[in-house]
């Protein structure tokens, strides 16, 4: 079965390549080869799944050594690739989740004339996502991980003519490369330390170097997976990311690729292990997002935007879990497909009211859609259900235990304050979730003719989509409980991620009851504020946070600042520099060597007999010098 | 005797610039067909170099180190011979020159034509002479003096090679234009003639300080002969004081740095390559400049070990300045192939910073980087050239939305992008990754500041992409027709080559890792050990 593993990734790259090379002859068919690699790519993944689950426990983890990347002295990279049980979860959920999106698409993009592209993309998505999770070493998770964000920016630019578009999917590749930075100087560190970047070798050297070169390696892998994982401080791609067309928003920036991060720290659990300041960073930037996330997603009212500000949020709690060590590991990834399901499936009711509200974004002009899209509405209120963290739902089985770990951070005053944002986050959850549900399923028709007269005429959206929102609907619904019968999901990845069981500083039916109070408290809020009082058309000026929280709490006017402003500032000055004072201080040392520069000078207003001239004396030169030599 | 492979391999390409100089005025197009069958015999030369040589052959001797050599006096009573000879280095350059000039021949093919408007009096590459013919055979004749200097064992041949190099190169920037530029003709004639006269000098003088050094070495050694050198030396009959060392070394180096470029010598080439068309553009800094870089591998680290590394931590310094600043005015720049050009010199900082991190990984990867490098510049030049063909402009704000209406190009334009940003999966990464790994193995601050080139190369990059492809369409733009079959011809092969050598780099490295390892011994380096390794 080992020899199955590359075929996961073989399928869709071969869609991506047969669909970018065909041309316009498979424009009829080009969305139908995608999806059918897609669910190729799932197959194989199931086959491996019922192959894996048949072996003992000790025998899960795979193998496959397709050749030699780089071989140069010591440092020796391979395409290899490993599966054992925390990267099986992932190809299921990607494969799985994936080509549940590509049925979507193929009604979401029927009408786009460049539809073979965003199919080749999408597939093209897939196959660098699997790499990211099947890699057996670094450096070829290097190759996945650039791939999703090549692939992310494919995607969040399709609608290329928009310059928006184009210009936030340049931002988000632009961000993501920062935490590139951090990815390449971990693998350096790791190749001088211990001399390889394999998972394998590191696992085993972890022990045999000090904490100091592991904390670094730490943070520079919490650096890549902030700007992966759309965390502050490199957040500030992710709301703009909603450009996409809404099944990448899905796929890409809701289920996996943004959940990278979190992969990658797990993966890391024994570097992290052993180095408790990089893990205490770790929490801090989950809990700091988290919040962060939720405050924005309070005040959008972009569908879109208040999605992602969830999402930013929801990671920020994987991140925080995957930060807890050994107690937090199995849940962080636990979350994360819950996650998939609920969020993915978010995004795709969203689109599909977009779908019937001629691509308006905006919820103040929605309203009582309920009546017109029945399905979509049902499947977004489980999948609401499920993100607030509704009792029996699958947030609920999921984030809960993240809470339950954080609180069981220590002893202490740390697993108070973490435990306690964990909680605050599920309340303000609640809030901007029913917020999002009121708004646009509830309440009086707020939609206008647009300034051409045309109104939309909201209706539930075809087969092709709705069928995925429902599948989704029921991973929303049932995952997390089964994931939890026995507590079944945790001893499946305890073999890769270990698992100690979390002792929290207050007792677990306190910290489930006043979740279960601070659910209820946001979401009666929202009720009040947004049920009970119509929304109005144009938003009010707001409050300073809201104000602030609009504007993604001012990240991107600093980074304008900052960052644009002073880069313009400073490449414009150098262009200066470089024309008036290096050309000019080299031309004039040069003038010592015979007056070139005045020369120079003179013959920019030369002609063909320049040429000539200087051309002699170039030559002379060269024969007066060999010349000189036989002299000698 | 043996048949004298290399010779021929350097003999073909300029019997075919004097074949295709003889072609009658009137037949330019069997011109371009006879430069194209030269270019491609070439190659297939080139090829057979790069597999009849042996990587692995054990070097016993310091002769051993330069396979299918030949060894001819030359001026007899100074010393100097006709001598080449091929080691793991030279045959990776060999075969990238000979792999690129086809590809430049192709995507010049309309580049001299003369104009047809009945005004070609006033056009400068249309005088007197047969501008096509003339064309095509300049550039065959750099292709043989490149080929023969990565070949040349003998450094006074090499330097004659090294300084005759710039003739051709000088009439191919001052002779040729893409007519593209914003003033009209005569400007833009002035405007060629001020580059081509500032490559040439400051080449020329770079030239000169060598000559100085080269007579210098002979002074002290008594030959020009690289392995009679290192036979000597390895007999401890080479002795050399040390401030003599410097002085020869920074003699060579200086004139390496200008070819290269290094900052701050690096003025003349935006200057070269945003007046010349674009594939003299790609044959200076693909090819041409790629002699710089290999000569620092094989003559200042070879003959100057010692000053070599007295000299690294300036020129580090150098390289990461090369690398930012190369890479923030690429950034500030407006003109597309000024901006590419910024970008090599940032990317030639890596170059350099990858050979004096002396270490295996570094210098390997160095050269690789070389060959990556070549590909990528090439494959993004040439798109931007048939761009700058078709719109008849080079600034970046009179473009935008061509993805729009010519979507092929558009997509081989974000390909030879996404190599120059050396994107994970495409050729260029690999180079770039062990060249920042050889340097942080042996100096971490310097390799973690440069990393900055990895945000800066994406900035600059995926700016251009965005003001020129994306966006509403513009409206000269909106008649642009995509690639034709030429051209995609010229694009498919290189996207090709940067993708299997960024997937599978293995036959360069096996190529160019002994040679690199033969070199590390010349300056008695050896590849810092692992962190775990050392304590045990």
């Amino acid at each position: 079965m080992e020899n199955l593993i590359a075929l996961l990734v073989a399928a869709p790259l071969l869609g991506a390549a047969v669909l970018l090379c065909g041309g316009r002859r498979l424009d009829r068919v080009g969305h139908v080869i995608g999806t059918a690699l897609a669910f190729a790519s799932f197959g194989i993944a199931v086959g491996l799944f019922v192959d894996m689950l048949g072996r003992s426990t000790e025998d899960r983890s795979l193998h496959q050594h397709l050749f030699s990347w780089i071989p140069v002295g010591g440092f020796q990279a391979d395409i290899a690739f490993q599966l054992d049980q925390l990267s099986m979860t992932f190809v299921l959920l990607i494969t799985g989740v994936g080509s549940l999106i590509h049925v979507y698409s193929m009604g979401y993009m029927e009408h786009d004339e460049r539809r073979r592209r965003f199919f080749a993309y999408l597939n093209l998505f897939l196959a660098a996502m699997l790499i990211l999770v099947i890699a057996d070493n670094y450096l070829l998770l290097y190759v996945g991980w650039e791939g999703v964000g090549l692939a992310s920016y494919l995607l969040i630019g399709f609608w290329q003519h928009k310059p928006s578009a184009a210009t936030a999917a340049k931002k988000a590749f632009l961000v993501n490369r920062v935490g590139d930075i951090g990815l390449s100087i971990a693998i350096m560190l790791m190749f001088t330390t211990f001399g390889t970047f394999a998972f394998g070798g590191v696992l085993e050297a972890t022990g045999e170097t000090g904490e100091g070169k592991l904390t670094a390696i730490g943070l520079m892998l919490l650096l890549a997976a902030c700007g992966k994982s759309a965390q502050v401080p490199l957040q500030s791609w992710l709301g703009d990311a909603m450009e996409g067309p809404t099944p990448v928003s899905a796929l890409i920036h809701a289920a996996t690729m943004v959940t990278a991060g979190v992969y990658l720290i797990v993966r890391s659990g024994t570097i992290f292990n052993a180095a408790p300041d990089a893990q205490l960073a770790v929490v801090i930037v989950g809990a700091v997002t988290l919040l962060f996330g939720a405050i924005v997603g309070c005040a959008k009212d972009d569908i879109k935007k208040a999605l992602a500000g969830s999402t930013m949020s929801q990671i920020g709690y994987m991140i925080m879990a995957a930060g807890l060590g050994p107690i937090g590991y199995a849940f962080a990834i636990m979350h994360l497909v819950t996650h998939g399901f609920f969020k993915a499936g978010l995004f795709l009711g969203a689109g599909s009211v977009m779908h019937g509200m001629n691509d308006e974004v905006d919820m103040r002009k929605y309203g009582g859609l309920r009546k017109y899209m029945p399905v979509t509405f049902v499947t977004f209120g489980l999948g609401y259900l499920a993100i607030i963290g509704f009792p029996g739902l699958s947030g609920f089985w999921s984030k809960d235990k993240i809470i339950e770990a954080a609180f069981a951070y220590d002893d202490g005053i740390r697993g108070w304050i973490f435990g306690g944002v964990a909680l605050l986050g599920a309340g303000i959850t609640a809030f901007y979730m029913t917020r999002v549900m009121i708004m646009t399923f509830f309440g009086e028709k707020r939609w206008q003719p647009d300034a051409a007269g045309n109104e939309p005429h909201p209706h539930e959206s075809p087969k092709s989509m709705t069928i995925p929102m429902i599948v989704l609907a029921f991973g929303s619904v049932f995952a997390g409980g089964l994931f939890s019968l026995n507590e079944a999901f945790v001893k499946w990845l305890e073999p890769v991620t270990e698992f100690h069981h979390p002792h929290p500083v207050i007792s677990v039916p306190a910290i489930t009851a006043s979740t279960v109070v601070v659910l209820l408290l946001g979401a009666g809020l929202a009720y009040l504020q947004y049920g009970r009082r119509p929304v109005p058309v144009t938003p009010p000026k707001g409050s300073l946070l809201t104000r602030a929280a609009r504007r993604d709490l001012l990240q991107d006017d600093f980074n304008h600042v900052v960052l644009v402003r002073g880069g313009e500032h400073l490449t414009r000055s150098l262009v200066y520099v470089d024309h008036s004072l290096v050309d000019g201080v080299v031309n004039g040392t040069a003038a010592g060597f015979g007056g070139l520069s005045g020369r120079l000078r003179r013959l920019q207003n030369g002609f063909a007999r320049s040429y000539a001239v200087s051309m002699f004396g170039g030559t002379a030169i060269l024969i007066a010098a060999t010349l000189l030599m036989r002299a000698v | 005797m043996s048949f004298p492979l290399l010779t021929a391999t350097a003999a073909l390409p300029a019997v075919g610039a004097i074949a295709t100089a003889a072609v009658p005025a009137a037949r330019r197009t069997a011109a371009k067909w006879m430069a194209l069958l030269f270019s491609l015999a070439t190659l297939v030369a080139a090829l057979v170099v790069v597999f009849r040589f042996d990587p692995d052959k054990v070097v016993n001797s310091p002769a051993d180190r330069y396979q299918l050599a030949e060894s001819h006096a030359w001026i007899a009573d100074f010393g100097v011979r006709y001598e080449l000879g091929v080691d793991g280095i030279g045959a990776a350059l060999l075969g990238l020159t000979a792999l690129l000039v086809p590809f430049v021949v192709l995507a010049g093919w309309h580049d001299a034509d003369p104009e047809d408007d009945g005004k070609s009096k006033e056009s400068v590459a249309t005088g007197r002479w047969r501008p096509t013919q003339g064309f095509f055979a300049l550039i065959l004749m750099v292709e043989a003096m490149v080929i023969l200097s990565f070949l040349a064992t003998d450094v006074f041949l090499f330097y004659i090679l090294f300084e005759a190099m710039l003739i051709p190169m000088y009439f191919l920037i001052g002779g040729f234009g893409d007519k593209a530029g914003a003033h009209g003709e005569k400007e833009a004639a002035t405007q060629r003639s001020y580059a081509a006269v500032k490559f040439l000098l400051y080449n020329l003088v770079g030239g000169l300080i060598m000559l100085a050094a080269v007579i210098g070495l002979y002074v002290v050694g008594g030959t020009f002969s690289l392995t009679e050198i290192a036979e000597a030396r390895a007999a401890g009959n080479f002795e050399m004081a040390t401030n003599t060392e410097r002085l020869l070394f920074l003699g060579f180096f200086f004139a390496f740095a200008v070819k290269a470029p290094l900052w701050p010598l690096h003025t003349w080439l935006p200057n070269a390559m945003g007046e010349a068309t674009a594939p003299v553009a790609v044959l200076i800094t693909a090819v041409v400049d790629k002699v710089g870089t290999f000569a620092m591998l094989r003559f200042c680290l070879q003959l100057f070990p010692n000053a070599s590394e007295w000299a690294t931590p300036v020129i580090l310094a150098l390289a990461l300045v090369s690398i930012v600043y190369g890479a923030l005015l690429a950034v500030g720049q407006r003109d597309i192939k000024r901006l590419i050009a910024y970008a090599s010199i940032s990317h030639f900082g890596f170059i350099i910073m990858g050979i004096f991190a002396m270490t295996s990984q570094g210098q390997s990867g160095a050269t690789l980087y070389m060959v990556n490098h070549g590909i990528s510049t090439a494959a993004l030049m040439l798109v931007a050239g048939f761009l700058i063909t078709r719109r008849g402009s080079r600034l970046i704000a009179d473009y935008g939305g061509v993805q729009k209406v010519a979507p092929i190009l558009a997509g081989t334009f974000l390909v030879g992008s996404l190599a120059t940003l050396s994107l994970p999966g495409l050729a260029p990464f690999v180079s770039e990754f062990l060249v920042l790994v050889g340097t942080f193995a042996r100096y971490p601050v310097v390799g973690i500041i440069a990393t900055v080139g990895i945000v800066l190369g994406a900035l600059y990059t995926l700016v251009l992409y965005q003001r020129t492809m994306t966006g509403p369409v513009k409206e000269n733009v909106r008649t642009m027709p995509d690639l034709r079959v030429r051209e995609l011809a010229v694009v498919a092969p290189l996207i090709a080559l940067l993708i299997f050598l960024g997937v599978y780099p293995k036959p360069v490295t096996d190529l160019v890792n002994p040679a690199v390892d033969q070199t590390l011994s010349d300056v008695q380096k050896q590849d810092p050990e692992p962190e775990v390794e050392a304590a045990k």
